[in-house]
C-alpha cells in the first residue's frame, strides 16, 4: 500500500463516520415528545369490583373473538392472566394485605414507550392524544416490542399463519377521534376508571389521596414510572397504616402485591439503550483508524526487516568477495598469473552455484 | 505432488458430488434431518409460528433467537478474528486458516438470516427496516450491520468459487483480482461491522432490566458480548478444524497441514488471554453492581457454574495446552469454550430471562423448534462440505499457487 491508497482509506472512513454521526444526532433528537394536553385514565383499584364489564366492552368495541368462558363468569379473575393478542384488557384479583383487590391490566400508553423505541420498522407511535398506536402494515413480526415492554402488554397472533400481528389496547383511538370515551371507561359501572387530561388526572389522584387519609397508598403508579404513563393506578393502603410518605421505596411492598413493578425507574426504558447506540459512530470513526494504523505498522515492520535482511546479505556477499580477492591475489603472488585465473574462475562458479541453490530453496519456502 | 489425493474440479468435470451422495451413515443421517426439517418448514409457513413452537407472549424470543441468531452470529466470529490476525497483524503463518474461517463465517451469517426468516411473523417484510428505519432501535443497528457484513463476507468468500469456476468462465478472474486487491479494506470494514453488531446483540437486552436476572443484566452487556465473541472466534477456528481434520482431511494440502498445529496453539494462547479478560470483566461487574447476595441463590449457583466451568476452566486449559504444545488439550478447551458461549447466550435469552415469572409461565423449546435448529446446523455442514469438495478452501488451487497475497 502506498501513501495515496492509505489516505484514500482514511478519507472514506471519515465520510462513513460523518454519515454515522449525522444519523445518531437525528436519533438523539428522536425522543418522543411529551404531549402536555394528552389524555389518560386513572384506575382507582379501591373502587373496582371485578365485574369484567370493561373486558366485555373492550371485546365488543374492538370486534375481538368471543372467549371460551362468558364475561359473566367472574371466577376467571382468580387466576393470574395477562393481556394477549385477543384480550386487550383483563381484570385480575390480587390478595393485598389479606383483602381481595381487583386491578385492570391494559397497555399503559407510556409517554415515551419502550415498544416504540425498540421497533425497527417504526410501527408504534405516541399520539398527541396520549394513545400509543400500532400500524401493523409495516410490522415485520420480530416481537422485539414484546421483549422491550416492561409491563408484559403486547400479544402476538402466533396462531395466524400469513398475517400475524402484534396486538394491544389502542386506547380506543378511533373512538377518541369521534369524541367518545374508551369502551372500558364507558362501561365501568362504579367509576373506577376516570378519563381526562393526564395533567388533571394527576391532580385528581393527589386530591383523592389527600382527602381520604389512610385509604390510599401515597403513590400514583404511572406518574413517573418508566418515564410516565398515560394510564395510572391508585392502590388501597393497608388498614390502620399510618399515612405514608410519598416514596417508591415505601410503596413498593404494597404495589408489588398488586402486581405493579416499582423498580422500572423514572426514565423511559428506551434510554437504557441510547448509550450503546451512541457508541456506534465512535466505533465507526475510530476502528478503521486503529486497524488501519495497525496494518500500516505491520507493513512498515515487514519493510524494515526486509531491508535489514538485504543489508546483512549484501555485507556477507562483500565479505566473501573480499576474501576471494585476497586469496586470488595470494595465489597470484606465489604461483603466477595462470593459476590465479583458474582459481578465480573456479570460485566464481562455486559462488554462482550456491546462489542458485539458495534462490531455489527460498522460492520453495514462499509457496 | 503435494496435492496427492485432492480432487480438483476441471473444466470438463466441474462437479464432485460423489462424496455427498455416497451411502455412508453420515450422509443418511443428513438426508433424514434435512427431510424432517423440510416437513417442519412447510408446517411452519402454512400453519403459523404457534403450530411448531412453544413461544408465547411472555417469551417472544426462544430457541430460534437464542441459538440460531445469538449463538450463530457469535460462533461465526472466526471470520473477523482470523482475517485481522493474518492481514492486519501480519501473522502470515495463519494464511491457510483464513479461507476456512471466512467460509464458515459466511455460511454462519447466511444461515442466521435463513433461520431468522422462520422466527419472523412477516419474513418477506425483513427489508422494511430499510424503508421505515427505526433508528432508536438496537435491532435496527443489528440488522443494518448484519446485512452489510453478510455482503462483506460474501465478497471475501467469493474468491473461492471464482477460482473454482474460472476455468469455465475466465472473466471471473477480473472480479477475483479486484477482491484480492481490496482484501485489507474488506478486513477492516469487517472488523468494524463485527464489533458493532456482536456488541449490539448484547445491547438488545439493555431495554429489559426488569426481565433479565441481575447477574446477567449489566450496562456492559455489549462489551461482554463482544469480548466473548473474540474468544468464540478463536475457539471456533480450532473447533471446526478438529472436525475438518476428521471429515475432509483428504482435501487439505501440505501447507494447510503444516500450519494447522501452529494455528491451534497460537489461537489457543489468544483465546486464553481473552477468556481471562472476560472472566475478570464479569467478576468486577458482579462486584460493582453489588450482586454478591444473589450468588447464594439458585441462579447464583448457575452463574458460578457458567463462570467457573465454562469461562475460567477453558482459559486455564488453553493456557496449559498452548504452553505444553498439546494440541488435543487445546481442542478440548475449544469445545469447552464453544459450549460456554452457547450456555451464556441461552442464559441471557432464555434461562435467566423472565426469571421472576412463575415456573408454569416459563418457556421450554418444543421438539420442533429443536429440530429446526438442527436442520439449520445440518444445512450449514452440508453446504460447507459441498464447498470443500469443489472449491480451494483447505488447499491452494494450483493455478493460483504462486501468487503472494
Amino acid at each position: 500500500m502506498n501513501r495515496r491508497k492509505f489516505l484514500t482509506i482514511l478519507g472514506s472512513a471519515g465520510v462513513v463516520s460523518a454519515l454515522g454521526t449525522a444519523k445518531v444526532a437525528e436519533a438523539g433528537m428522536h425522543t418522543f415528545p411529551y404531549y402536555a394536553d394528552s389524555y389518560g385514565v386513572l384506575h382507582d383499584t379501591t373502587r373496582c369490583i371485578g365485574c369484567r364489564r370493561c373486558e366485555e366492552a373492550c371485546n365488543k368495541v374492538n370486534n375481538l373473538p368471543k372467549p371460551e368462558k362468558p364475561f359473566t363468569d367472574l371466577s376467571v379473575t382468580a387466576t393470574r392472566r395477562r393481556t394477549t393478542a385477543y384480550e386487550w384488557t383483563v381484570v385480575n384479583k390480587y390478595e393485598m394485605n389479606g383483602k381481595p383487590v381487583f386491578r385492570k391490566l391494559q397497555c399503559f400508553h407510556c409517554n415515551d414507550p419502550a415498544c416504540a423505541s425498540a421497533c425497527f420498522a417504526k410501527c408504534f407511535q405516541k399520539q398527541p392524544d396520549g394513545s400509543v398506536t400500532y400500524d401493523g402494515s409495516q410490522c415485520v413480526g420480530c416481537r422485539y416490542c414484546m421483549v422491550a415492554c416492561p409491563f408484559y402488554v403486547p400479544g402476538f397472533q402466533y396462531d395466524e399463519a400469513f398475517d400475524p400481528l402484534v396486538q394491544k389496547c389502542t386506547f380506543c383511538e378511533p373512538r377518541l377521534k369521534e369524541g367518545k370515551l374508551p369502551g372500558c371507561v364507558e362501561a365501568c359501572p362504579v367509576d373506577a376508571l376516570t378519563f381526562g387530561r393526564r395533567s388533571d388526572l394527576i391532580k385528581v389522584a393527589r386530591a383523592r389521596i389527600a382527602d381520604n387519609p389512610g385509604k390510599y397508598v401515597n403513590y400514583v403508579y404511572g406518574e413517573f414510572d418508566a418515564g410516565g404513563t398515560a394510564w395510572m393506578v391508585l392502590a388501597p393502603a393497608a388498614e390502620g397504616a399510618p399515612v405514608p410518605a410519598d416514596s417508591p421505596a415505601q410503596a413498593a411492598p404494597d404495589l408489588k402485591q398488586l402486581g405493579l413493578n416499582t423498580h422500572l425507574g423514572n426514565r423511559p426504558m428506551g434510554e437504557l439503550t441510547y448509550g450503546a447506540l451512541g457508541a456506534v459512530p465512535m466505533i465507526v470513526a475510530f476502528w478503521p483508524v486503529l486497524f488501519g494504523g495497525a496494518y500500516a505498522m505491520t507493513k512498515r515492520r515487514e519493510a524494515i526487516s526486509k531491508l535489514e535482511q538485504e543489508k546483512v546479505l549484501k555485507e556477507a556477499r562483500e565479505d566473501v568477495a573480499a576474501a576471494v580477492d585476497a586469496a586470488v591475489r595470494k595465489i597470484e603472488e606465489t604461483e603466477g598469473e595462470g593459476a590465479a585465473e583458474r582459481a578465480r574462475r573456479a570460485m566464481t562458479e562455486a559462488l554462482k552455484a550456491r546462489e542458485a541453490e539458495a534462490a531455489c530453496s527460498k522460492h520453495g519456502e514462499d509457496k | 505432488m503435494e496435492n496427492h489425493g485432492i480432487v480438483i474440479p476441471t473444466r470438463d468435470k466441474l462437479f464432485n458430488l460423489d462424496p455427498l451422495l455416497r451411502r455412508t451413515p453420515g450422509n443418511i443421517l443428513t438426508w433424514i434431518i434435512l427431510s424432517v426439517g423440510l416437513i417442519i418448514t412447510i408446517i411452519r409457513f402454512t400453519q403459523g409460528i404457534g403450530s411448531v413452537t412453544n413461544l408465547d407472549d411472555n417469551q417472544p424470543w426462544g430457541l430460534w433467537i437464542g441459538f440460531d441468531l445469538l449463538c450463530g452470529v457469535c460462533l461465526a466470529a472466526g471470520g473477523y478474528f482470523t482475517t485481522v490476525a493474518c492481514y492486519v497483524m501480519g501473522m502470515k503463518h495463519f494464511h491457510s486458516a483464513v479461507r476456512p474461517a471466512v467460509t464458515t463465517a459466511f455460511l454462519g451469517y447466511g444461515f442466521v438470516v435463513v433461520a431468522l426468516l422462520y422466527d419472523l411473523g412477516h419474513p418477506l417484510r425483513l427489508p422494511y427496516m430499510f424503508f421505515f428505519p427505526g433508528t432508536t432501535s438496537v435491532l435496527f443497528e443489528v440488522g443494518l450491520c448484519v446485512a452489510t457484513y453478510v455482503t462483506v463476507l460474501f465478497i471475501e468468500f467469493s474468491v473461492a468459487p471464482m477460482e473454482w469456476l474460472a476455468q469455465k468462465f475466465p472473466w471471473l478472474l477480473k472480479w477475483r483480482k479486484l477482491v484480492i486487491r481490496c482484501t485489507i479494506l474488506l478486513t477492516i470494514f469487517g472488523v468494524t461491522l463485527s464489533t458493532l453488531h456482536q456488541s449490539s446483540l448484547g445491547s438488545l437486552y439493555l431495554i429489559a432490566p426488569e426481565k433479565l436476572h441481575p447477574l446477567w443484566y449489566s450496562p456492559f452487556m455489549p462489551m461482554f458480548f463482544f469480548v466473548s465473541s473474540m474468544a468464540a472466534g478463536a475457539s471456533m477456528v480450532i473447533f471446526e478444524g478438529m472436525f475438518a481434520h476428521k471429515g475432509v482431511h483428504e482435501y487439505m494440502d501440505a501447507t494447510h497441514l503444516r500450519e494447522a498445529d501452529g494455528v491451534v496453539l497460537s489461537f489457543a494462547r489468544a483465546a486464553s488471554f481473552i477468556l481471562f479478560a472476560y472472566f475478570m470483566l464479569k467478576l468486577i461487574d458482579m462486584l460493582v453492581q453489588a450482586n454478591i447476595p444473589y450468588l447464594f441463590t439458585g441462579y447464583g449457583a448457575w452463574w458460578l457454574v457458567e463462570m467457573l466451568f465454562f469461562v475460567l476452566m477453558p482459559a486455564l486449559l488453553y493456557a496449559k495446552g498452548a504452553r505444553d504444545g498439546n494440541v488435543s488439550l487445546c481442542r478440548f478447551a475449544s469445545a469447552n469454550t464453544v459450549l460456554g458461549i452457547v450456555l451464556n447466550r441461552f442464559n441471557v435469552s432464555m434461562i435467566a430471562f423472565n426469571y421472576n415469572l412463575p415456573s408454569a409461565e416459563r418457556y421450554f423449546p418444543s421438539i420442533w423448534e429443536i429440530c429446526i435448529s438442527m436442520f439449520v446446523v445440518t444445512m450449514i455442514v452440508t453446504v460447507y462440505r459441498f464447498i470443500v469438495y469443489h472449491m480451494p478452501v483447505l488447499y491452494e488451487h494450483p493455478d493460483f499457487k504462486d501468487e503472494a497475497h
